[in-house]
């Protein structure tokens, strides 16, 4: 369903192949594009306007004679401006000079307080800290039950409390707060991590009751847990909790799914506060610190590729690339020689784990980064030792490697003859799959490759 | 591996040039410039169409345009949009417009039509039970909605058995005790970890047995993308199928109103595995409009049957288009 941005720039600019600048009249179909592609990812209209027009402005002024296309242009400028917004601020956390210090959870209802409330308290274990868990939450069916389960499963401390009222209200709220506070306290908690129960941001009743707990409890981080799959009203209910309690961070939850997550784009602008940490999944240790490229690259369905874009424009050769490519395609296939040329060039770019790491994490090249773990760094420079180790005509005719100088190759390389061999076939592998592509008929195959990822990237991972 | 990374793009389109570098550009904070700008918190339709009105006595090509924006704002979608746009365009190239009021009233008969279209009158058993199961992401108000609708049949006369299939999340069964005391309704169950299957079996048993009107299933939530949780509602259903011909005969995607572009993914894919029959929206009493479903409307043809507008028993009505558009529209 959704087209990545990069590709419906490409459309917008596609009659201007070629054309080093960027002009009033041709810029107006690619923002257009990208307005609708940060709509389409839940940015919020009004922080979309001012983006519109900050990324026109940019990408007006820049127009020095540039190897980058247009497209390219344009994706490194949107690119950088999200980056921008989201800012760099890390998962760091304010403490009190009293402890425990405080950690007051707010949002709506089922945006995920409880379960990050968990994990939250994990992460604290992990880092050092004794956090003592409290859920003032004596509204919702089976809500402080439910805390109260996931507490006992990452073995964190939980204040329980009773709570015998039949109708439950702020009071024992405050009370269950209060007594919390002074537990954690006795037992050497550093810190106090308060559930609350979801709120709408214009139920007054439940509002003042946040601002009680705040002006009891004296927090030193009130964190608003909003859900990634939150669309245009992310602004509302920001703006409306830290207007009235000054949110120090937020948490975006459910990132595990495919939501785009523009309300963290919505959030920042409204709030100014840092969003700290990303929810990926139910259990509790599906948690991480917050980094902007994450979301950044879901908007853009294409990963660092700026990055990867800059340093390719550093280090790599065009002319060989495409020399390289033109080859590969033809009748004639690639050599060994060419291919290590390519080798030596990609490394010139940086270790494969740092490459894979900009890759997109939806779309075609969803799953790659799981693949990351796998990558073995040293297998790139045993293919290359390898390569290095035969002679230029085997290099340039990898026909006449026959067993003996298989041999000899291990040993130089100080490989084995199974690695030799896997490498050559391989090589011969990718050489026809070029080949065949290069021709008429792999033009249909690839087509349809190209579609069935497409189609695959349209059904989630 | 190292060969399936390297050429994980096609060579035909080679790596980037490096004759110059990237032009240096000034690292302006866009974020501080956008921190002193007024914050524009909710901009009515009505408000937008009105200012756009203001602008041209006649409402034209152009004013027309400016709605689009307006609609995408209320998680409408752009797909949706497109069209309804294109359709105002027509009726208004047709009929010339003339003021905003009239805008606003054919951009509301435009929209009730897209969600009236697809509505029709619920399909119930000729035999009991009736089988209902709750399906939907994590947090929209599942639980919340099978003890409402347990409130609702209940008054209506009908008798109701609830089923506790979610077994995942921690105190899930104890909230929907809960809700079941509250109408006075039996719950089946199974313990914290079980097979959500074996839980709906027992729930079909008795239900037949007891002659039942209604059983309806709680599931634990989960995102569309999770292939095997999807897989585990189409395990449910066979069940459901096995014990009762026939059913489950609903199953209602439960979306929260909060929703942005990702609810129409979500209704593909539930649609795909657990072939919802139709949409609860819920939290409607927030100030989210839930457009998404106009865009759930328009491609899947999925009717909203109810509206879940706050926390309380009774906050569960039978959807209402007029009313739903009133508040959207403004
Ligand atoms: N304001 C409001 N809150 C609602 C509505 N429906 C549900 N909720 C609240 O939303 C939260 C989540 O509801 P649940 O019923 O637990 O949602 P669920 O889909 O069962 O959640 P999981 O089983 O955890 O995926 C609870 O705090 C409910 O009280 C509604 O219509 N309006
Ligand atoms: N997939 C996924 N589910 C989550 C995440 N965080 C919370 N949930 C689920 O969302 C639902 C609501 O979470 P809960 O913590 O009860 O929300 P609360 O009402 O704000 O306390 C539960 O089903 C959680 O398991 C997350 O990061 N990913
Ligand atoms: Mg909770
Ligand atoms: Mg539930």
């Amino acid at each position: 369903m959704f087209e990545n941005l990069s590709d419906k720039l490409q459309r917008s600019f596609k009659n201007l192949r070629g054309q080093g600048t960027i002009t009033e009249e041709n810029i107006s179909d690619a923002l257009r594009e990208i307005r609708i592609a940060l709509l389409e990812s839940d940015v919020n209209l009004a922080v979309v306007d001012q983006l519109i027009e900050h990324i026109r402005t940019r990408a007006l002024g820049s127009q020095v004679a540039t190897a980058l296309s247009p497209t390219e242009q344009i994706v490194k400028i949107v690119n950088d401006e999200l980056v921008n917004i989201l800012g760099k601020d890390t998962a760091r956390f304010q403490k009190s000079s009293q402890p425990p210090s405080v950690i007051l959870m707010a949002g709506l209802q089922g945006s995920g307080k409880t379960t990050t409330s968990g994990k939250l308290a994990q992460w604290l274990k992990k880092a050092g800290h004794r956090p003592m868990l409290v859920s003032v939450d004596v509204y919702r069916p089976a809500a402080r039950e439910q805390l109260a389960i996931v507490a006992r499963s990452i073995n964190a401390n939980l204040y329980e409390g009773k709570l015998d009222s039949a109708t439950p209200g702020t009071d024992d709220v405050l009370r269950l707060a209060k007594e919390a506070k002074r537990e954690a306290a006795n037992y050497g908690c550093d810190m106090l991590i308060v559930d609350t129960a979801g709120r709408n941001h214009i139920d007054s009743e439940l509002m003042d009751e946040m601002s009680a707990l705040k002006k009891l409890l004296n927090p030193s981080e009130i964190l608003f847990v909003a859900d990634a799959m939150t669309g245009q009203d992310a602004v509302n209910s920001a703006k409306a909790f830290n207007d009235r309690l000054t949110i120090t961070g937020a948490v975006l939850t459910k990132m595990d799914g495919d939501a785009r997550g523009g309300a963290a784009l919505s959030i920042r602008h409204v709030t100014g506060a840092p969003i700290k940490f990303l929810g990926t999944g139910e259990k509790p240790d599906a948690f991480e610190p917050f980094h902007p490229d994450r979301i950044v690259s879901r908007i853009m369905g294409m990963g660092d590729i700026a990055t990867l874009l800059e340093r390719a424009e550093e280090k790599l050769d065009k002319g060989k690339a495409e020399a390289f490519a033109k080859k590969a395609l033809s009748g004639d296939g690639f050599t060994l020689e060419d291919f290590r040329d390519q080798l030596r060039q990609i490394k010139k770019m940086g270790s494969m784990k740092s490459i894979l790491k900009m890759l997109p994490s939806v779309g075609p090249f969803a799953g790659m980064s799981q693949a990351i773990d796998n990558v073995d760094e040293g297998q790139f420079t045993r293919v290359e030792s390898i390569i290095n180790s035969m002679t230029k005509r085997e290099r340039l005719d990898h026909e006449i490697i026959n067993g003996s100088r298989r041999k000899r190759i291990a040993t130089g390389s100080g490989t084995s003859v199974q690695e030799v061999n896997n490498l050559l076939r391989q090589y011969a592998q990718m050489r026809k799959v070029f080949k065949t592509m290069g021709s008429g008929g792999g033009m249909k195959m690839q087509q349809r490759m190209m579609s069935q990822l497409q189609g695959r990237q349209r059904f989630g991972r | 591996m190292v060969f399936s990374s390297l050429f994980g793009k096609r060579p035909s389109e080679p790596e980037k040039p490096s004759e110059s570098p990237a032009p240096e550009q000034p690292k302006l904070s866009l974020f501080d410039r956008m921190k002193q700008a007024v914050t524009r918190t909710r901009e009515s339709l009505s408000d937008s169409i009105s200012s756009v009105v203001a602008l041209t006595r006649e409402v034209d090509q152009a004013s027309l345009d400016q709605l689009e924006p307006r609609l995408l704002a209320a998680d409408i979608g752009s797909a949706t949009t497109a069209i309804i746009m294109e359709n105002l365009r027509q009726r208004a190239l047709r009929t010339g417009i003339e003021s905003g009021e009239q805008l606003k009233q054919i951009l509301k008969a435009e929209l009730k039509q897209i969600l009236d279209g697809v509505a029709h009158p619920m399909q119930h058993p000729a035999t009991p039970p009736e089988v209902i199961l709750m399906v939907g992401v994590n947090g929209t108000g599942k639980t919340t909605t099978t003890g409402k609708l347990a409130n609702l049949y209940r008054a209506q006369g009908r008798s109701v058995l609830l089923c506790a299939a979610d077994t995942f999340r921690a105190a899930a069964i104890e909230q929907l005790e809960v809700w079941a005391q509250r109408s006075d309704v039996p719950v089946i169950k199974t313990k914290q970890g079980g097979d959500p299957s074996a839980a709906l079996y027992d729930a079909l048993s008795a239900a037949k047995a007891r002659s039942t009107d209604v059983m309806i299933a709680d599931t634990a939530g989960r995102l569309h993308t999770k292939t095997d949780l999807m897989k585990e509602l189409d395990k449910m259903r066979r069940t459901c199928e096995k014990l009762v011909p026939g059913s489950p005969h609903q199953t209602f995607l439960v979306m929260d109103a909060t929703t942005g572009q990702n609810g129409l993914q979500q209704a593909r894919l539930f649609t795909e595995a657990a072939h919802v029959t139709g949409i609860v929206l819920t939290k409607l009493d927030g100030t989210a409009k839930g457009g998404i479903v106009l865009a759930i409307a328009t491609e899947l043809k999925l009717p909203v049957l109810y509206a879940g507008i706050g926390e309380k028993i009774d906050d569960l009505i039978p959807f209402d288009s007029a009313a739903f558009i009133d508040s959207l529209v403004g």
